[in-house]
Protein backbone atom coordinates (compact mmCIF):
# COMPACT_ATOMS: atom_id res chain seq x y z
CA UNK A 1 0.00 0.00 0.00
CA UNK A 2 3.17 2.68 1.16
CA UNK A 3 4.46 2.16 -2.18
CA UNK A 4 3.44 4.14 -4.72
CA UNK A 5 3.71 7.85 -4.73
CA UNK A 6 0.02 9.30 -4.77
CA UNK A 7 1.32 12.79 -5.31
CA UNK A 8 5.03 13.69 -6.84
CA UNK A 9 6.08 17.75 -6.70
CA UNK A 10 9.00 18.16 -8.72
CA UNK A 11 10.78 21.44 -8.48
CA UNK A 12 8.21 23.60 -7.82
CA UNK A 13 8.68 27.39 -7.98
CA UNK A 14 6.38 30.15 -7.03
CA UNK A 15 7.23 34.12 -6.69
CA UNK A 16 5.08 36.96 -5.96
CA UNK A 17 6.17 40.04 -7.67
CA UNK A 18 9.93 40.37 -6.47
CA UNK A 19 10.02 37.97 -4.08
CA UNK A 20 10.77 34.23 -4.89
CA UNK A 21 8.52 32.33 -2.23
CA UNK A 22 8.57 28.66 -3.26
CA UNK A 23 12.57 28.10 -4.87
CA UNK A 24 12.45 24.68 -6.66
CA UNK A 25 10.65 22.21 -4.09
CA UNK A 26 10.56 18.27 -4.43
CA UNK A 27 9.26 15.15 -2.39
CA UNK A 28 6.82 13.00 -2.70
CA UNK A 29 4.14 11.29 -0.65
CA UNK A 30 3.10 7.58 -1.32
CA UNK A 31 -0.25 6.11 -1.20
CA UNK A 32 -1.55 6.09 2.55
CA UNK A 33 1.17 7.99 3.54
CA UNK A 34 0.79 11.08 6.20
CA UNK A 35 3.57 13.36 5.77
CA UNK A 36 3.65 16.39 7.70
CA UNK A 37 5.41 20.06 6.54
CA UNK A 38 6.97 22.29 9.49
CA UNK A 39 8.67 25.69 9.05
CA UNK A 40 8.51 29.15 10.11
CA UNK A 41 6.13 31.26 8.97
CA UNK A 42 6.40 33.23 5.71
CA UNK A 43 8.20 30.38 4.21
CA UNK A 44 5.98 29.28 1.61
CA UNK A 45 4.10 26.45 3.34
CA UNK A 46 0.80 27.57 2.25
CA UNK A 47 1.71 28.25 -0.98
CA UNK A 48 3.24 25.28 -1.67
CA UNK A 49 -0.19 23.84 -0.38
CA UNK A 50 -1.48 25.81 -2.70
CA UNK A 51 0.14 25.11 -5.75
CA UNK A 52 -0.50 21.56 -5.70
CA UNK A 53 -4.19 22.03 -6.53
CA UNK A 54 -3.55 24.99 -8.01
CA UNK A 55 -5.29 27.87 -6.13
CA UNK A 56 -2.39 29.47 -6.88
CA UNK A 57 -0.58 28.46 -10.45
CA UNK A 58 2.80 27.93 -10.05
CA UNK A 59 5.57 29.41 -12.36
CA UNK A 60 7.72 26.09 -12.63
CA UNK A 61 7.79 22.87 -12.05
CA UNK A 62 5.42 19.76 -12.24
CA UNK A 63 2.97 18.00 -9.98
CA UNK A 64 1.62 14.48 -10.62
CA UNK A 65 -1.31 13.11 -9.25
CA UNK A 66 -0.85 9.22 -9.77
CA UNK A 67 0.20 9.25 -13.41
CA UNK A 68 -0.99 12.32 -14.32
CA UNK A 69 0.34 15.88 -14.87
CA UNK A 70 -1.71 18.19 -13.39
CA UNK A 71 -0.29 20.90 -13.59
CA UNK A 72 -1.01 20.70 -17.20
CA UNK A 73 -4.42 19.56 -16.67
CA UNK A 74 -6.66 20.60 -18.71
CA UNK A 75 -10.07 20.58 -16.30
CA UNK A 76 -8.49 21.74 -13.26
CA UNK A 77 -11.54 21.38 -11.57
CA UNK A 78 -12.09 17.73 -12.03
CA UNK A 79 -8.72 17.28 -10.67
CA UNK A 80 -9.62 19.49 -7.84
CA UNK A 81 -12.35 17.08 -6.61
CA UNK A 82 -9.62 14.35 -5.99
CA UNK A 83 -7.47 16.52 -3.83
CA UNK A 84 -9.51 17.56 -0.28
CA UNK A 85 -8.52 21.00 1.47
CA UNK A 86 -8.65 21.99 4.79
CA UNK A 87 -7.92 25.36 5.62
CA UNK A 88 -6.37 27.25 8.47
CA UNK A 89 -9.63 29.43 8.92
CA UNK A 90 -12.11 26.62 7.91
CA UNK A 91 -13.19 27.93 4.76
CA UNK A 92 -17.56 26.92 5.78
CA UNK A 93 -19.76 28.30 3.74
CA UNK A 94 -21.63 31.19 6.23
CA UNK A 95 -25.14 30.73 4.70
CA UNK A 96 -25.29 26.97 4.81
CA UNK A 97 -25.84 24.83 7.88
CA UNK A 98 -22.82 21.91 8.32
CA UNK A 99 -24.80 19.11 6.37
CA UNK A 100 -24.98 21.19 3.31
CA UNK A 101 -21.78 22.17 3.78
CA UNK A 102 -20.90 18.81 3.97
CA UNK A 103 -23.42 17.91 0.63
CA UNK A 104 -23.06 20.92 -1.47
CA UNK A 105 -19.59 19.36 -3.23
CA UNK A 106 -21.79 16.57 -3.80
CA UNK A 107 -24.59 18.06 -5.56
CA UNK A 108 -23.28 20.50 -7.51
CA UNK A 109 -20.13 19.10 -8.28
CA UNK A 110 -20.35 15.65 -8.39
CA UNK A 111 -24.34 15.87 -9.11
CA UNK A 112 -25.17 13.17 -6.92
CA UNK A 113 -29.32 12.79 -6.17
CA UNK A 114 -29.77 15.15 -2.86
CA UNK A 115 -30.98 12.20 -1.42
CA UNK A 116 -27.82 10.17 -1.55
CA UNK A 117 -26.24 13.23 -0.78
CA UNK A 118 -27.64 13.41 2.38
CA UNK A 119 -26.87 10.16 3.39
CA UNK A 120 -23.14 10.42 2.46
CA UNK A 121 -22.70 14.15 3.96
CA UNK A 122 -24.83 12.46 6.99
CA UNK A 123 -22.53 9.62 7.43
CA UNK A 124 -19.21 11.81 7.17
CA UNK A 125 -20.51 14.09 10.13
CA UNK A 126 -21.11 10.92 12.05
CA UNK A 127 -17.30 10.05 11.27
CA UNK A 128 -16.11 13.18 12.54
CA UNK A 129 -19.36 13.45 15.64
CA UNK A 130 -21.15 15.84 14.43
CA UNK A 131 -24.35 14.43 13.34
CA UNK A 132 -26.27 15.99 16.17
CA UNK A 133 -24.84 19.28 14.92
CA UNK A 134 -25.75 19.05 11.26
CA UNK A 135 -28.58 21.58 10.93
CA UNK A 136 -26.60 24.12 12.74
CA UNK A 137 -25.02 27.16 10.97
CA UNK A 138 -20.83 27.78 11.36
CA UNK A 139 -21.45 30.81 13.45
CA UNK A 140 -23.55 28.73 15.60
CA UNK A 141 -20.16 25.83 16.04
CA UNK A 142 -17.36 26.22 18.27
CA UNK A 143 -14.21 26.64 16.18
CA UNK A 144 -13.19 23.00 16.92
CA UNK A 145 -16.36 22.05 15.06
CA UNK A 146 -16.59 24.12 12.27
CA UNK A 147 -12.96 22.26 11.46
CA UNK A 148 -14.31 19.18 12.01
CA UNK A 149 -17.23 20.18 9.17
CA UNK A 150 -14.21 21.62 7.19
CA UNK A 151 -12.86 17.94 7.03
CA UNK A 152 -15.87 16.06 6.72
CA UNK A 153 -16.86 18.31 3.74
CA UNK A 154 -12.96 17.08 2.34
CA UNK A 155 -14.04 13.56 3.29
CA UNK A 156 -16.87 13.67 1.36
CA UNK A 157 -15.54 14.33 -2.06
CA UNK A 158 -13.98 11.05 -1.50
CA UNK A 159 -10.24 12.48 -2.59
CA UNK A 160 -7.51 10.64 -2.92
CA UNK A 161 -5.62 13.25 -0.76
CA UNK A 162 -5.85 16.03 1.91
CA UNK A 163 -4.18 18.62 2.03
CA UNK A 164 -4.30 20.52 5.31
CA UNK A 165 -2.95 23.86 6.24
CA UNK A 166 -2.71 24.35 10.24
CA UNK A 167 -5.48 23.21 10.67
CA UNK A 168 -5.42 23.91 14.21
CA UNK A 169 -3.58 27.04 14.29
CA UNK A 170 -6.92 29.42 14.24
CA UNK A 171 -8.26 27.14 17.21
CA UNK A 172 -8.13 27.85 21.46
CA UNK A 173 -5.95 25.61 22.42
CA UNK A 174 -8.34 23.31 24.42
CA UNK A 175 -9.82 22.53 20.97
CA UNK A 176 -7.10 21.46 18.94
CA UNK A 177 -7.61 18.00 20.54
CA UNK A 178 -10.80 17.17 19.08
CA UNK A 179 -9.68 18.10 15.66
CA UNK A 180 -6.39 16.35 15.78
CA UNK A 181 -7.88 13.38 17.47
CA UNK A 182 -10.21 13.10 14.02
CA UNK A 183 -6.93 13.31 11.46
CA UNK A 184 -5.09 10.92 13.61
CA UNK A 185 -8.23 8.84 13.34
CA UNK A 186 -8.12 9.51 9.60
CA UNK A 187 -4.14 8.84 8.90
CA UNK A 188 -5.26 5.17 10.61
CA UNK A 189 -7.81 4.59 8.73
CA UNK A 190 -5.18 4.76 5.54
CA UNK A 191 -5.86 8.41 4.21
CA UNK A 192 -3.24 9.83 1.82
CA UNK A 193 -2.61 13.40 4.31
CA UNK A 194 -0.08 16.30 3.65
CA UNK A 195 -0.27 18.64 6.88
CA UNK A 196 1.29 21.89 7.53
CA UNK A 197 1.24 22.07 10.98
CA UNK A 198 2.87 22.85 14.21
CA UNK A 199 1.72 19.99 16.37
CA UNK A 200 4.72 18.38 17.24
CA UNK A 201 2.84 15.64 19.00
CA UNK A 202 0.35 14.58 16.20
CA UNK A 203 3.58 14.85 13.89
CA UNK A 204 5.45 12.61 15.83
CA UNK A 205 3.11 9.93 16.69
CA UNK A 206 1.27 9.97 13.24
CA UNK A 207 3.39 11.05 10.30
CA UNK A 208 5.28 9.18 8.42
CA UNK A 209 8.01 11.85 7.27
CA UNK A 210 8.35 15.18 8.46
CA UNK A 211 9.40 17.91 5.77
CA UNK A 212 11.40 20.80 7.54
CA UNK A 213 11.04 24.21 4.82
CA UNK A 214 12.42 27.13 5.45
CA UNK A 215 12.59 30.41 2.93
CA UNK A 216 11.28 28.35 0.08
CA UNK A 217 13.42 25.46 -0.02
CA UNK A 218 13.11 22.18 1.70
CA UNK A 219 16.01 22.03 4.28
CA UNK A 220 15.48 18.59 5.30
CA UNK A 221 13.06 15.58 5.49
CA UNK A 222 13.05 11.99 7.47
CA UNK A 223 11.00 9.73 10.12
CA UNK A 224 9.94 11.69 13.39
CA UNK A 225 12.73 10.14 15.16
CA UNK A 226 15.80 10.87 12.82
CA UNK A 227 14.38 14.54 12.87
CA UNK A 228 13.72 15.02 16.49
CA UNK A 229 16.52 12.83 17.79
CA UNK A 230 19.60 13.72 15.53
CA UNK A 231 18.92 16.13 12.60
CA UNK A 232 21.41 16.32 9.73
CA UNK A 233 20.80 20.20 9.78
CA UNK A 234 21.33 22.95 12.65
CA UNK A 235 18.52 25.17 11.26
CA UNK A 236 16.28 21.95 11.44
CA UNK A 237 17.43 21.47 15.36
CA UNK A 238 17.17 25.39 16.34
CA UNK A 239 13.77 25.87 14.57
CA UNK A 240 12.33 22.45 16.73
CA UNK A 241 13.44 23.15 19.88
CA UNK A 242 12.03 27.11 19.32
CA UNK A 243 8.45 24.90 18.89
CA UNK A 244 9.27 22.78 21.83
CA UNK A 245 9.37 25.72 23.91
CA UNK A 246 6.54 27.40 22.12
CA UNK A 247 4.22 24.57 21.85
CA UNK A 248 5.40 21.91 24.40
CA UNK A 249 7.03 18.54 23.75
CA UNK A 250 3.50 17.42 22.83
CA UNK A 251 2.96 13.54 23.69
CA UNK B 1 -60.36 73.77 10.86
CA UNK B 2 -60.98 74.27 7.04
CA UNK B 3 -57.90 72.62 6.95
CA UNK B 4 -59.05 69.25 7.60
CA UNK B 5 -62.48 70.23 6.13
CA UNK B 6 -60.41 70.83 2.72
CA UNK B 7 -58.41 67.66 3.07
CA UNK B 8 -61.42 65.36 3.97
CA UNK B 9 -62.99 66.85 0.61
CA UNK B 10 -60.04 66.29 -1.10
CA UNK B 11 -59.92 62.44 -0.59
CA UNK B 12 -63.65 61.95 -0.65
CA UNK B 13 -63.74 63.55 -4.42
CA UNK B 14 -60.77 62.84 -5.40
CA UNK B 15 -59.50 59.03 -4.14
CA UNK B 16 -60.48 57.37 -7.23
CA UNK B 17 -57.60 59.55 -9.30
CA UNK B 18 -55.47 59.06 -6.69
CA UNK B 19 -55.27 55.64 -6.35
CA UNK B 20 -54.77 55.33 -10.08
CA UNK B 21 -51.74 58.04 -9.68
CA UNK B 22 -50.60 56.07 -6.82
CA UNK B 23 -50.92 52.61 -8.81
CA UNK B 24 -49.15 54.12 -11.47
CA UNK B 25 -46.42 54.84 -9.32
CA UNK B 26 -46.12 51.73 -7.36
CA UNK B 27 -45.99 50.09 -10.97
CA UNK B 28 -43.42 52.09 -11.94
CA UNK B 29 -41.11 51.58 -8.83
CA UNK B 30 -41.30 47.69 -8.81
CA UNK B 31 -40.97 47.11 -12.18
CA UNK B 32 -38.01 49.44 -12.00
CA UNK B 33 -36.41 48.09 -8.81
CA UNK B 34 -36.85 44.79 -10.37
CA UNK B 35 -35.32 45.96 -13.57
CA UNK B 36 -32.64 47.35 -12.06
CA UNK B 37 -31.80 44.71 -9.75
CA UNK B 38 -31.41 42.28 -12.90
CA UNK B 39 -29.64 44.88 -14.49
CA UNK B 40 -27.49 45.53 -11.48
CA UNK B 41 -26.94 41.76 -11.19
CA UNK B 42 -25.43 41.77 -14.35
CA UNK B 43 -23.30 44.99 -14.20
CA UNK B 44 -21.81 44.30 -11.14
CA UNK B 45 -20.82 40.52 -11.61
CA UNK B 46 -19.35 42.16 -15.36
CA UNK B 47 -17.47 44.91 -12.91
CA UNK B 48 -15.82 42.16 -10.67
CA UNK B 49 -15.51 39.32 -12.62
CA UNK B 50 -15.76 40.32 -16.25
CA UNK B 51 -12.51 40.39 -18.79
CA UNK B 52 -10.96 43.55 -19.47
CA UNK B 53 -13.58 44.62 -22.42
CA UNK B 54 -16.99 43.54 -20.13
CA UNK B 55 -15.12 45.71 -17.26
CA UNK B 56 -14.37 48.66 -19.11
CA UNK B 57 -18.16 48.66 -20.18
CA UNK B 58 -19.91 47.96 -16.80
CA UNK B 59 -17.27 50.61 -14.66
CA UNK B 60 -18.27 52.91 -17.84
CA UNK B 61 -21.65 52.64 -18.06
CA UNK B 62 -22.01 52.93 -13.87
CA UNK B 63 -20.03 55.82 -13.43
CA UNK B 64 -21.59 58.15 -16.01
CA UNK B 65 -24.94 56.73 -15.18
CA UNK B 66 -23.87 58.00 -11.30
CA UNK B 67 -21.98 61.30 -12.28
CA UNK B 68 -25.14 63.21 -14.43
CA UNK B 69 -28.53 63.75 -12.53
CA UNK B 70 -31.62 61.46 -12.97
CA UNK B 71 -33.63 64.33 -14.34
CA UNK B 72 -31.12 64.68 -17.41
CA UNK B 73 -31.22 61.17 -18.10
CA UNK B 74 -35.27 61.16 -17.98
CA UNK B 75 -34.94 64.33 -20.62
CA UNK B 76 -32.63 62.97 -23.07
CA UNK B 77 -35.09 59.73 -23.15
CA UNK B 78 -38.19 61.59 -23.41
CA UNK B 79 -37.10 64.55 -25.25
CA UNK B 80 -33.48 63.85 -26.70
CA UNK B 81 -34.40 60.22 -28.59
CA UNK B 82 -37.33 61.20 -30.53
CA UNK B 83 -35.87 63.04 -33.22
CA UNK B 84 -33.27 59.68 -33.78
CA UNK B 85 -36.56 57.71 -34.31
CA UNK B 86 -37.00 56.61 -30.92
CA UNK B 87 -40.83 58.10 -29.74
CA UNK B 88 -41.64 56.54 -25.85
CA UNK B 89 -44.03 57.39 -23.95
CA UNK B 90 -43.82 59.35 -21.26
CA UNK B 91 -44.22 55.78 -18.91
CA UNK B 92 -41.89 54.36 -20.83
CA UNK B 93 -39.33 56.70 -21.16
CA UNK B 94 -39.60 57.13 -17.54
CA UNK B 95 -39.76 53.15 -17.12
CA UNK B 96 -35.88 52.94 -19.32
CA UNK B 97 -34.94 56.29 -16.99
CA UNK B 98 -35.38 54.62 -14.08
CA UNK B 99 -34.54 50.87 -14.44
CA UNK B 100 -31.11 52.54 -16.09
CA UNK B 101 -30.56 54.62 -13.20
CA UNK B 102 -31.49 52.44 -10.43
CA UNK B 103 -29.46 49.57 -12.35
CA UNK B 104 -26.29 51.13 -11.81
CA UNK B 105 -26.81 52.64 -7.85
CA UNK B 106 -27.82 48.84 -7.24
CA UNK B 107 -24.32 47.41 -9.08
CA UNK B 108 -22.67 49.36 -6.91
CA UNK B 109 -24.10 48.50 -3.82
CA UNK B 110 -24.33 44.50 -4.79
CA UNK B 111 -20.29 44.95 -5.63
CA UNK B 112 -19.95 46.41 -2.46
CA UNK B 113 -21.92 43.43 -0.91
CA UNK B 114 -19.99 40.78 -3.08
CA UNK B 115 -16.69 42.61 -2.25
CA UNK B 116 -16.95 42.32 1.52
CA UNK B 117 -17.82 38.41 0.97
CA UNK B 118 -13.90 37.20 2.57
CA UNK B 119 -12.05 35.82 -0.14
CA UNK B 120 -11.72 32.41 1.42
CA UNK B 121 -15.06 31.60 0.36
CA UNK B 122 -14.25 31.31 -3.43
CA UNK B 123 -10.97 29.49 -2.50
CA UNK B 124 -13.18 26.95 -0.31
CA UNK B 125 -15.84 26.56 -2.96
CA UNK B 126 -13.05 26.14 -5.69
CA UNK B 127 -11.13 23.69 -3.21
CA UNK B 128 -13.87 21.43 -3.70
CA UNK B 129 -14.01 21.55 -7.97
CA UNK B 130 -16.60 24.01 -8.25
CA UNK B 131 -15.99 26.32 -11.16
CA UNK B 132 -15.98 29.99 -10.59
CA UNK B 133 -19.45 29.99 -12.17
CA UNK B 134 -20.52 27.26 -9.65
CA UNK B 135 -19.04 29.26 -7.19
CA UNK B 136 -20.81 32.81 -7.71
CA UNK B 137 -23.78 31.14 -7.71
CA UNK B 138 -23.90 28.80 -5.08
CA UNK B 139 -22.12 30.57 -2.94
CA UNK B 140 -21.01 34.17 -3.39
CA UNK B 141 -24.34 35.48 -4.56
CA UNK B 142 -26.54 34.07 -1.92
CA UNK B 143 -24.45 35.26 0.48
CA UNK B 144 -24.41 38.79 -1.05
CA UNK B 145 -27.96 39.07 -1.76
CA UNK B 146 -28.72 38.36 1.80
CA UNK B 147 -26.22 41.30 2.72
CA UNK B 148 -27.25 43.81 -0.15
CA UNK B 149 -31.32 43.83 1.55
CA UNK B 150 -30.28 46.72 3.77
CA UNK B 151 -29.23 48.83 0.93
CA UNK B 152 -31.71 47.66 -1.53
CA UNK B 153 -34.63 48.64 0.93
CA UNK B 154 -32.67 52.65 0.55
CA UNK B 155 -33.18 52.06 -3.37
CA UNK B 156 -36.44 51.32 -3.18
CA UNK B 157 -37.38 53.96 -1.11
CA UNK B 158 -35.67 56.43 -3.16
CA UNK B 159 -37.18 54.77 -5.97
CA UNK B 160 -40.79 55.15 -5.03
CA UNK B 161 -40.04 59.18 -4.06
CA UNK B 162 -38.17 59.78 -7.47
CA UNK B 163 -40.84 58.39 -9.71
CA UNK B 164 -42.29 61.85 -9.11
CA UNK B 165 -39.95 63.38 -11.26
CA UNK B 166 -41.56 61.23 -14.37
CA UNK B 167 -44.54 63.58 -14.07
CA UNK B 168 -42.17 66.34 -15.68
CA UNK B 169 -42.30 64.40 -18.67
CA UNK B 170 -45.95 63.59 -18.22
CA UNK B 171 -46.44 60.57 -16.75
CA UNK B 172 -49.98 59.81 -15.24
CA UNK B 173 -48.31 58.71 -11.44
CA UNK B 174 -49.39 60.29 -8.52
CA UNK B 175 -47.36 63.48 -8.35
CA UNK B 176 -49.29 64.22 -11.71
CA UNK B 177 -52.16 63.45 -10.36
CA UNK B 178 -52.10 66.00 -7.72
CA UNK B 179 -51.04 68.26 -9.76
CA UNK B 180 -53.96 68.23 -11.47
CA UNK B 181 -56.22 68.38 -9.09
CA UNK B 182 -54.50 71.54 -6.88
CA UNK B 183 -54.74 72.89 -10.47
CA UNK B 184 -58.46 72.91 -10.25
CA UNK B 185 -59.19 73.62 -6.63
CA UNK B 186 -56.19 75.86 -6.39
CA UNK B 187 -55.75 74.02 -2.13
CA UNK B 188 -51.98 73.72 -3.21
CA UNK B 189 -51.31 73.03 0.88
CA UNK B 190 -53.75 70.44 1.39
CA UNK B 191 -53.34 68.63 -1.89
CA UNK B 192 -49.72 67.85 -1.40
CA UNK B 193 -50.08 67.17 2.41
CA UNK B 194 -52.06 64.23 1.09
CA UNK B 195 -49.69 62.94 -1.40
CA UNK B 196 -46.85 63.15 0.87
CA UNK B 197 -49.05 61.66 3.68
CA UNK B 198 -49.95 58.35 0.71
CA UNK B 199 -46.15 58.66 0.12
CA UNK B 200 -45.06 57.82 3.83
CA UNK B 201 -47.71 55.24 4.66
CA UNK B 202 -46.48 53.48 1.19
CA UNK B 203 -42.89 53.55 2.16
CA UNK B 204 -43.32 52.18 6.07
CA UNK B 205 -45.13 49.58 4.95
CA UNK B 206 -42.43 48.75 2.39
CA UNK B 207 -39.69 49.09 5.00
CA UNK B 208 -41.62 46.87 7.22
CA UNK B 209 -41.99 44.58 4.27
CA UNK B 210 -38.03 44.45 3.87
CA UNK B 211 -37.25 44.38 7.19
CA UNK B 212 -38.97 41.00 7.75
CA UNK B 213 -37.41 40.05 4.41
CA UNK B 214 -34.19 40.53 6.14
CA UNK B 215 -35.09 38.50 9.46
CA UNK B 216 -36.47 35.51 7.25
CA UNK B 217 -33.43 35.06 5.74
CA UNK B 218 -30.86 35.98 8.16
CA UNK B 219 -28.19 33.50 8.79
CA UNK B 220 -28.76 32.23 11.99
CA UNK B 221 -25.91 32.96 14.73
CA UNK B 222 -24.29 35.66 12.37
CA UNK B 223 -24.06 39.17 12.58
CA UNK B 224 -23.27 40.67 9.25
CA UNK B 225 -20.91 43.75 10.31
CA UNK B 226 -22.24 46.82 8.71
N1 LIG C 1 -1.22 36.03 -3.11
C1 LIG C 1 -0.04 36.50 -2.67
N2 LIG C 1 0.46 37.64 -3.19
C2 LIG C 1 1.64 38.12 -2.77
N3 LIG C 1 2.41 37.55 -1.85
C3 LIG C 1 1.98 36.42 -1.29
C4 LIG C 1 0.73 35.83 -1.68
N4 LIG C 1 0.55 34.69 -0.95
C5 LIG C 1 1.64 34.59 -0.17
N5 LIG C 1 2.50 35.60 -0.37
C6 LIG C 1 3.81 35.80 0.29
O1 LIG C 1 4.52 34.61 0.15
C7 LIG C 1 5.26 34.33 1.31
C8 LIG C 1 4.94 32.94 1.80
O2 LIG C 1 3.64 32.89 2.27
P1 LIG C 1 2.95 31.57 2.76
O3 LIG C 1 2.99 30.55 1.69
O4 LIG C 1 1.61 31.95 3.27
O5 LIG C 1 3.91 31.13 3.95
P2 LIG C 1 3.60 30.16 5.18
O6 LIG C 1 2.33 29.43 4.92
O7 LIG C 1 4.79 29.27 5.25
O8 LIG C 1 3.51 31.03 6.39
C9 LIG C 1 4.90 35.40 2.32
O9 LIG C 1 5.93 36.35 2.34
C10 LIG C 1 3.67 36.01 1.79
O10 LIG C 1 3.59 37.36 2.11
MG1 LIG D 1 0.52 29.44 6.00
Amino acid sequence: MKNNPLLRVMNLKKRFGEKEVLKGVSFNVKEGETKVIIGPSGTGKSTLLACINQLVNPDEGEVWLKDELITQAKDMNKIRQRIGFVFQDFGLFNHLTALKNVMIGLTKVKKLDKNVAREKALEQLRKVGLEREADLYPAQLSGGQKQRVGIARALAMEPEIILFDEPTSALDPELIGEVLYVMKDLAESGMTMLVVTHEMGFARSVSDEIIFMENGYIVEQGSPEKLFKNPENERTRQFLNKLSELYGEGD
Amino acid sequence: MVMLERIINIVEKFWPVLLKGLGVTMEMTLISVLGGFILGIVLALSRIYGNKFLRIISTGFIEIIRGTPLLVQLFILYFGLPPYGFKPSPFTAAIIGFIINSGAYQAEYLRGSILSISRNQMIAARSLGMTRKQAIIHVIMPQALRRVIPAWTNEFIYLLKYTSLAYIVGAPELMAQAKFIASRNFQFFEVYLVVAVIYLIVILFFTWLFGRLEKKVKIPGLEWVR
